[in-house]
This record gives C-alpha cells, sequence and structure tokens, in this order.
C-alpha cells in the first residue's frame, strides 16, 4: 500500500535508500540513517515519560529533579565510550543525541544526585554518590543456548530457535505477575538474537543488589558449563511449585511439540548420545543406545517422528526405573528444563548500577530497532520482521505515513507507519498504566507528608 | 556506655527481658573498666576470627553452630550470667568503632556478625526463637484458616521440593514481603504468592538474620560519623590507640601486594604454571593457551591472581596480547580487553586496586556456558576432576582422598589434600587462598635443591 503510493507521487526530495540486493554492514546500519532516525522517528517524549515516573512537575508532591538523576551512557561510532551522562529534560536529552547520534544509547540507575555532577560530593558522610533506584532487569540472550540448538550458533537466530525466547519470556512473565505480584512489566527485543525484561514497579526500582540477586537466583535452574555433564539437577521428591507451574503450563508442551519438530533432538547419534549422558545410570544409557543404534537405519519416518518415537522411549524405560537412585527420579524434568527453561544471564539482573540498553534503540549489526514485545502474544513476535533503519526511511520517502511521533496528542490513530505500531503498544499497554499508578503513589505519598506535618502542630 | 562520655544514651532494652542473645539495639549506659575496654574486645574477636576460619574452610551450617558454641564457650564465657551477658554488650559495641572506619573493616564485621547471630541463634530453643523475632517486632501474621488450606497443597510441594518425602506442611506459617527473606527466594525453600513468602516457623532464622543484618548495617554507617567528627579526635591519647592497634592485628594477608618469593616474569609463566599454580588457576591458563580467550569471570579470576603472583603490569598486557590476539585481533585486544587488564592493577577508573580472590569467594562463584572460573573441586563433574588431578600427577590413592573431601563439600580441604599429594608434605594450615597455595608451593621447591618441576 504504501509503495503505490510512493509511485504515484514521484517524489523527489528522496533521501538516500540504496536498493540492498548484496547487503553489506553499512545498508543496514550508519550514521547517515542514524541522523534520520534520531532526527525524525525516536519517541524521546514516550522515553522521558517513562523514566520520570510521574515526576512531570504538574504535582506538589513531584521531584524536580528525579529525571536529571539517571544515568545514561552513549557509544559513539569509533567505540568511544561516554558514561555517566544525565539531563535535566527531555529537550536537553533530545539535544545531546542529536549532537553526538549515539550508537547505542543506555539506561543506568536514578543516584541520589546527578551522575553529571558526581564528582563535587565526597564519598564519605551523607552526601554519597550511590544508585538509589533501577528497574529489576533481565538478559536473555540466545547465544546462551548454544549447546541445545541445532539450527544456529552464534550471532544467527532463525525461526525454529526463535521459539526458545517465546518460551523464555511467558515463563519469566507469568511468574513475575504471579509470583512476586509486579504489575508494570516491559518487554523489549534486544535488536538482533535476545530480549530484555525491565519491570518498573516502585517496589522493584527499590529493591537492593541482595533482593535482586535472590530473584535472579530463584529463575536460575541452568548451572553449568562443558565442565559439567547434568546441568540441571532438579533434587527433592517434587518440583518446587513454580517450577511445576513453567512445567505444566509451558516447557512440556514446548519441548514434546514445536522444539521436537525444529530441531529433532534424537535423530542423530551425536544429538542423542548427548542427552544421554544426561541420564546418570550407565546401564539406562546404554539399553536406549543399543535399541536406537539398531533402529537407525531401518525406519522409514522422518526425523521428527523418530525424535518423539524416541522420547518416548525413553520416557518409559526412566519411568519404570526411577527408583534405582535419587539421581533419576526427576531426569526426564531435567532433560525438558535443559533444553526448554530460561537461561538468563545473572550479573545483569544482580546489580543496580549495571546499564542496560535503552528501548527504541537500533542495533549496530542488524540495524533493527528495539522495539517492545508484547507478552501475551508474544508467538506472534518474529525478530526477523522486525522494522528496520533501512525500512524505515524507504517509508519516510514514500511519504505514505505520518511522523509525528513525538506528538503529545494520546488520540493519535492516524499514525499507521511501522514503528508507530510498535510506539502505540509502549504507551497503551505499559506507559499509560504505569504514569496512573505513579501518579497515584506520589499524591498519596503527598498527602501523608502533609498529614503528618498538620498533626506535629496539633497540640 | 561511660568510657565514651560524649554519645549520649537511654537506658538499654536488652536487659529487661534477657533474652539469650542481645540484639544491641542500643547501647547500655554503664561503667566500662579501660582494661575491660580492650580485653573484652579481643575475646570476641577470637570468636570472630574463628567464625571467619570455618567460613573458609566450608563449614556446613551443623557444623558451623558446633563452633560457634565451642568458641563461645571458651572465650565469652563467664560464671556470672549477668557479667557474661554485659562482656557480650560491651565487646560487640566497642567492636563497632574499630570496624566502622572503612568499607572493606565494615563487610568483614557485618558478615562474621551476622554468621555468629544466625548460628547462635540456630542452637536456641523455638520458643526462645519466638521470643527474638518478637524482640524485633517484625508485624508478620501467622496464616490462618481458609488461606491456609488454600495453599496447603503447594506448600506440601515446597517441603518435598526440599526433600523431605512426605508432604507434611508444619503447623505455622508467616507471610512476609518476599524482599525480607532473600536467601529463602534464592534458594526456592518458599512458596511466594503475589508478592508475599510464606515461611515456615522452622525458617524463622533467614528473616531474623536479614533483620539483624540490616540494622547493624545502618548502625556501623552512624557510628563512622559518630568516630570521624567527634570521638577519633576527642579520644586521640586513651581509645583511640586501641581501637586502632584491634583492627591491624586481624585481617589475614590479603596478597594485593606480592611478596619476595613472588616475582614471575613471562618466560617462567608456563613452567610456573604447571609447578605451582593452584588447580583452579592451572585449569584458567590452560584454557587460555588452548581457546586463546577467556570469558570475564575467568579472566577477572585468573588476572588478578598472576597480579598477586607478582606479574607486572606489562607482563600481563604482553601475555594476554600474546593469547587474544591469535583469535580478536589486535586492535581488539586493545579496544576491549586492555582497558580491564589496567583496571585491574588500578590504572584506570576509580583507580581501586583489586585483591585476588580468595577461595571463598571463588567458590560461591557461579560460572555458566563457556566459562571456565570458579572451583574444580565444586563445580567441575567427578569425571572431570579427576582427570584433571590426575593430570596433577595424583596417585589413585591420593585421589580416593580428595574425592572423599568433595562428596563432603569440603572443597578447599580437598584443594589442601591435593596440595600435600603433589609436594609430599603436610598442610596444617588449610589452604584458603590461591596465592596462598603458590607462595607455599614455591616455598617448598625453592628449599629443594635442585627445584623440580611436576
Amino acid at each position: 500500500m504504501v509503495r503505490e503510493e510512493a509511485e504515484r507521487r514521484g517524489d523527489d526530495t528522496m533521501i538516500d535508500a540504496p536498493q540492498i540486493t548484496n547487503p553489506k554492514p553499512e545498508d543496514f546500519f550508519n550514521v547517515h540513517y542514524l541522523r534520520i532516525y534520531y532526527g525524525n522517528l525516536f519517541p524521546y517524549t514516550d522515553i522521558h515519560k517513562w523514566l520520570s515516573y510521574g515526576h512531570d512537575g504538574k504535582h506538589p508532591g513531584c521531584d524536580e529533579y528525579y529525571f536529571g538523576r539517571r544515568e545514561f551512557s552513549f557509544t559513539l561510532e569509533n567505540d568511544v565510550y561516554l558514561r555517566y551522562k544525565s539531563f535535566k529534560s527531555v529537550s536537553s536529552l533530545e539535544h545531546a543525541i542529536k549532537s553526538c547520534f549515539p550508537y547505542k544509547i543506555d539506561i543506568g540507575a536514578v543516584y541520589s544526585v546527578d551522575p553529571d555532577k558526581r564528582h563535587a560530593y565526597s564519598q564519605t558522610g551523607t552526601n554519597v554518590f550511590t544508585p538509589v533506584e533501577r528497574e529489576l532487569v533481565f538478559d536473555i540472550d540466545i547465544t546462551d543456548y548454544d549447546d541445545v540448538r541445532y539450527c544456529c550458533s552464534g550471532a544467527d537466530v532463525c525461526s525454529k530457535c526463535w521459539p526458545l525466547m517465546t518460551v523464555a519470556i511467558k515463563v519469566i512473565h507469568t511468574s513475575l505477575k504471579e509470583d512476586f505480584g509486579f504489575k508494570h512489566i516491559l518487554w523489549v527485543f534486544s535488536g538482533r538474537r535476545g530480549v530484555h525484561c525491565w519491570v518498573c514497579d516502585p517496589k522493584a526500582r527499590r529493591m537492593t543488589n541482595e533482593q535482586r540477586s535472590a530473584v535472579a537466583e530463584y529463575f536460575r535452574v541452568y548451572k553449568g558449563n562443558e565442565n559439567n555433564a547434568r546441568k540441571v539437577a532438579l533434587m527433592g521428591y517434587s518440583l518446587h511449585p513454580f517450577l511445576a507451574r513453567s512445567y505444566v503450563d509451558f516447557l512440556k508442551g514446548f519441548f514434546e511439540g514445536e522444539l521436537q519438530a525444529n530441531q529433532s533432538i534424537f535423530s542423530t547419534k551425536d544429538k542423542y548420545d548427548k542427552i544421554l549422558e544426561m541420564i546418570s545410570d550407565e546401564d539406562i544409557q546404554s539399553e536406549l543406545r543399543e535399541k536406537w543404534e539398531k533402529s537407525a537405519n531401518r525406519s522409514s519416518l522422518s526425523e521428527e517422528a523418530i525424535s518423539l518415537v524416541r522420547w518416548d522411549q525413553l520416557k518409559n524405560t526412566l519411568q519404570s526405573k526411577k527408583h534405582k537412585a535419587p539421581t533419576l527420579r526427576m531426569c526426564v524434568e531435567e532433560i525438558v528444563f535443559t533444553f526448554a527453561y530460561p537461561r538468563i544471564d545473572l550479573e545483569v539482573s544482580k546489580q543496580m548500577n549495571h546499564l542496560l540498553k535503552a528501548p527504541f534503540c537500533v542495533h549496530p549489526k542488524t540495524g533493527r530497532v528495539c522495539v517492545p514485545i508484547d507478552p501475551n502474544n508474544c508467538d506472534e513476535f518474529d525478530p526477523l520482521a522486525v522494522p528496520t533503519l533501512s525500512q524505515l526511511i524507504e517509508e519516510i520517502n514514500s511519504g505514505g505515513s505520518k511522523m509525528d511521533v513525538d506528538d503529545d496528542d494520546d488520540d493519535d490513530d492516524t499514525d499507521t507507519s511501522i514503528l508507530g505500531k510498535s510506539i502505540k503498544f509502549f504507551r497503551s499497554s505499559f506507559l499509560e498504566p504505569l504514569l496512573k499508578s505513579c501518579k497515584e503513589e506520589i499524591e498519596s505519598l503527598y498527602k501523608t507528608k502533609i498529614g503528618k506535618s498538620k498533626d506535629s502542630f496539633s497540640w | 556506655m561511660e568510657v565514651i562520655r560524649s554519645q549520649k544514651r537511654t537506658p538499654s532494652n536488652d536487659t529487661v527481658s534477657n533474652p539469650k542473645i542481645p540484639l544491641y539495639l542500643t547501647a547500655p549506659q554503664m561503667e566500662v573498666r579501660l582494661e575491660e575496654f580492650e580485653l573484652f574486645a579481643v575475646d570476641r574477636l577470637r570468636v570472630l576470627k574463628g567464625v571467619s576460619d570455618g567460613l573458609a574452610r566450608g563449614r556446613n551450617p551443623k557444623e558451623m553452630d558446633d563452633l560457634v558454641d565451642t568458641l563461645w564457650k571458651e572465650h565469652m564465657r563467664d560464671p556470672d550470667a549477668s557479667v557474661m551477658f554485659n562482656k557480650d554488650i560491651i565487646s560487640h559495641f566497642v567492636l563497632r568503632l574499630v570496624y566502622c572506619r572503612s568499607d572493606e573493616l565494615k563487610k568483614w564485621f557485618l558478615s562474621m556478625e551476622t554468621a555468629l547471630f544466625r548460628h547462635r541463634f540456630r542452637l536456641q530453643n523455638f520458643e526462645a526463637q519466638r521470643a527474638i523475632v518478637g524482640e524485633f517486632g517484625l508485624p508478620y501474621k501467622a496464616v490462618t484458616g481458609a488461606e491456609l488450606e488454600g495453599l496447603k497443597e503447594r506448600l506440601g510441594q515446597v517441603v518435598r521440593s526440599l526433600g523431605q518425602i512426605s508432604p507434611t506442611v508444619e503447623a505455622v506459617y508467616y507471610k512476609v514481603p518476599f524482599e525480607e527473606v532473600p536467601d529463602l527466594v534464592a534458594s526456592r525453600r518458599v512458596l511466594i504468592q503475589k508478592g508475599y513468602a510464606f515461611v515456615a516457623g522452622s525458617q524463622l532464622v533467614s528473616l531474623v538474620v536479614t533483620q539483624f543484618r540490616s540494622h547493624i548495617s545502618k548502625a556501623l554507617i552512624l557510628t563512622n560519623r559518630k568516630w570521624t567528627t567527634t570521638i577519633q579526635e576527642r579520644e586521640k591519647d586513651r581509645l583511640t590507640p586501641i581501637v586502632e592497634a584491634l583492627s591491624t592485628s586481624y585481617l589475614g594477608p590479603d596478597y594485593s601486594q606480592s611478596t619476595e618469593y613472588a616475582e614471575i616474569s613471562l618466560k617462567d609463566i608456563d613452567q610456573v604454571a604447571k609447578s605451582s599454580f593452584p588447580l583452579c588457576m592451572r585449569h584458567l591458563f590452560e584454557k587460555v593457551r588452548e581457546d586463546h580467550h577467556l570469558k570475564h569471570g575467568g579472566r577477572m579470576q585468573l588476572g588478578l591472581f598472576l597480579k598477586g603472583v607478582g606479574l607486572k603490569l606489562d607482563d600481563a598486557l604482553a601475555f594476554w596480547r600474546a593469547e587474544f590476539t591469535k583469535k580478536v585481533g589486535s586492535e581488539r585486544f586493545d579496544k576491549e580487553y586492555a582497558y580491564s587488564i589496567r583496571h585491574n592493577y588500578g590504572k584506570e577508573g576509580k583507580r581501586t586496586d583489586y585483591t585476588p580472590y580468595a577461595c571463598q569467594k571463588i567458590i560461591l562463584s557461579a560460572p555458566g556456558a563457556g566459562d571456565h572460573h570458579g572451583c574444580p573441586y565444586r563445580h567441575f563433574s567427578e569425571d572431570n576432576l579427576r582427570a584433571a588431578l590426575g593430570r596433577m600427577g595424583l596417585s589413585s590413592r591420593g585421589m580416593e582422598g580428595v574425592m572423599d573431601q568433595v562428596r563432603n563439600k569440603h572443597y578447599q580441604l580437598a584443594c589442601t589434600m591435593t596440595f600435600e599429594a603433589v609436594y609430599g608434605t603436610s598442610c596444617d594450615a588449610g589452604i584458603n587462598h590461591p596465592n596462598q597455595y603458590f607462595e607455599e608451593s614455591q616455598k617448598i621447591l625453592k628449599s629443594k635443591t635442585p627445584p623440580a618441576p611436576v
């Protein structure tokens, strides 16, 4: 639809967008495109509203300096890295970005004083430079699953392995809501091969490093590297309710369905040996190995069907023999968890001062925008269909959409641009409910404070 | 306390109900003789050091309970119960002065006092424990009736997941915000729902210890302020010299400055790695040579260790560069790795001179996919560990002793046994730092003529 309009208009103020036939890295991402992106498309106002958490100065209970105490960092062309940047207002943020067009923008913590001015304060006494608030964040990267995906490795991602991210989102999101009671959760595509999660409830932002560490460890199941074979060890006589729910609601179905179909994890000797090594009983291993070696050439079934048959055989064998040793009790579940359970990067979540890439940034290696993902519809998300810089620029060229992304008008329904949809989603499902709750909190804290000071004058 | 006249104190609440463990909420008003000031503190310090040692040796919680019981009886007991009680309180407050004065001292004191409290608490009976919980004024309600019924099944699942075959749920559960019991959350030992953790009566320790730790942490900051603004100067002829002496008698060597044994140069490094490195560092070193790369955790653990053994910054840069450039190229090395090596030596950023990791820290690390750091005695599978020990020259008999320690989770003792097997001598002090392993090894090798590399 957009292209037809372009041909009819014959716009002669074309912005340079080369035909991508044999794409080179510069075709996806370059300073020129960045200028256009940060000049016209990046949603400054929405980001500012988000990170102000209701402190917009319109209520006497607002802290007008709150936004200014947030750390940002910029990574420029040539890997120049600038930390401890802070901005008093949305216009100074916008101005700074438009004067250097950073390749990457990270968001850090809210500190006790302006990061920009931290050297003016001593490290002892009452005015110490220290983080006071920071979202609870998670980073899941598909390269951490390289030992269980056969379609890609390293930086690549495809429709066969991306579902690992989808199931990770479901497991973590459900737990954050049901177990921890969090309400304001933003999931963002990292631009290439993973997802980030930002938990923005006030309770979450005020968590200490120790508490963040506790939540990260609660989510941790996979413990391993090439030095140990059994990387998931589920002890005890049953799963913890969180793990049980994750298994029953998401992991089992995913493993027996989509994962088997995409990865055929039992179809070759190399593949099934890896799984057999997770069974801590040599006899069972040999029994299954023999059975499968014999059936290797005889079967006329598809790879996927073979995988399913072997999985059933494995389950049945373990079921009948699980009393042999405690380590066999939940071996079936262990295998499912090894392949399907989320693997988060613990270090990212544990410390308040850890920086994380800002939503709506562009990934330098792919040119894709870091757009939000709807956790309630994450099956529909396709990382290979995320808007790229060059697509966005073509869209501007053809003039087929309204580019007023920074428009404060909340009733703006006419913005049907590719990026516009993401921004609308960001606003309606995340930002608006968040701001409503923040303002309520500011008001009630203020009322309490007024109430208290009134009391102190009463005799 | 009357020794320090400038502080105004309210009468202590601790002696009123006389619980067995004081909470050190406020300093008591009482007179303390100067000799007692120092002596009581030294005795308590002996207890804290014993706790530190026990933790470093990887003692399990039951062993720590026994250790604390022994230490307390040995150093803090007095036939008169009220004298014993006062000694407990006074010594704690004196040590607060000693250990409030720097971040490193605060961290050590906080860890040890918290551990001491935890194990003393565990030694109390349930009634005494309930009393202490009450002392903290924790507003947690017990879960009853319909709410408890609705949770019973899942509470039973939690109990079974912890290794108890029958899902018998305890009579009393407390509903507590999950933030207040981080260690129970981290180890999935509690049911969590809508932000609340359901803590069993028997799990009270965790709740209470968190409160204790938080209180002491805040108190240390206040004490520090008082110290730097008033006390230090005012007491410079009386208490200050005592306070300053008490802390320096304490910390074990941190190996941040290398000693005369340990200046190694780049050309010797391969040989020295084979002959004197503990297993954890040997593994990392071999991996660097093999893969020409290490992930962050490995670079930190090995890099700081090498600094501690006396590898100079220029040699360190040359070593890492020689390996990494085989994989990532010279330009990327300069951009991405050289900075953090210099950072470790205190030449960048806030210029902290980072200290090499002790065993306790390494054992508690969490190597993930692609990592090689951590403690092999803890993190390797049995097969891989046996293979690695074989390469170090252990006989199969020597190996059994080591594997036995590993099975009992005494990782540092396992490493000590390895040391003893490799060098043919006993190591009574026990290994609790990789650089200590290195130095002891070098001492032995240099005293033999000619030095015999393994």
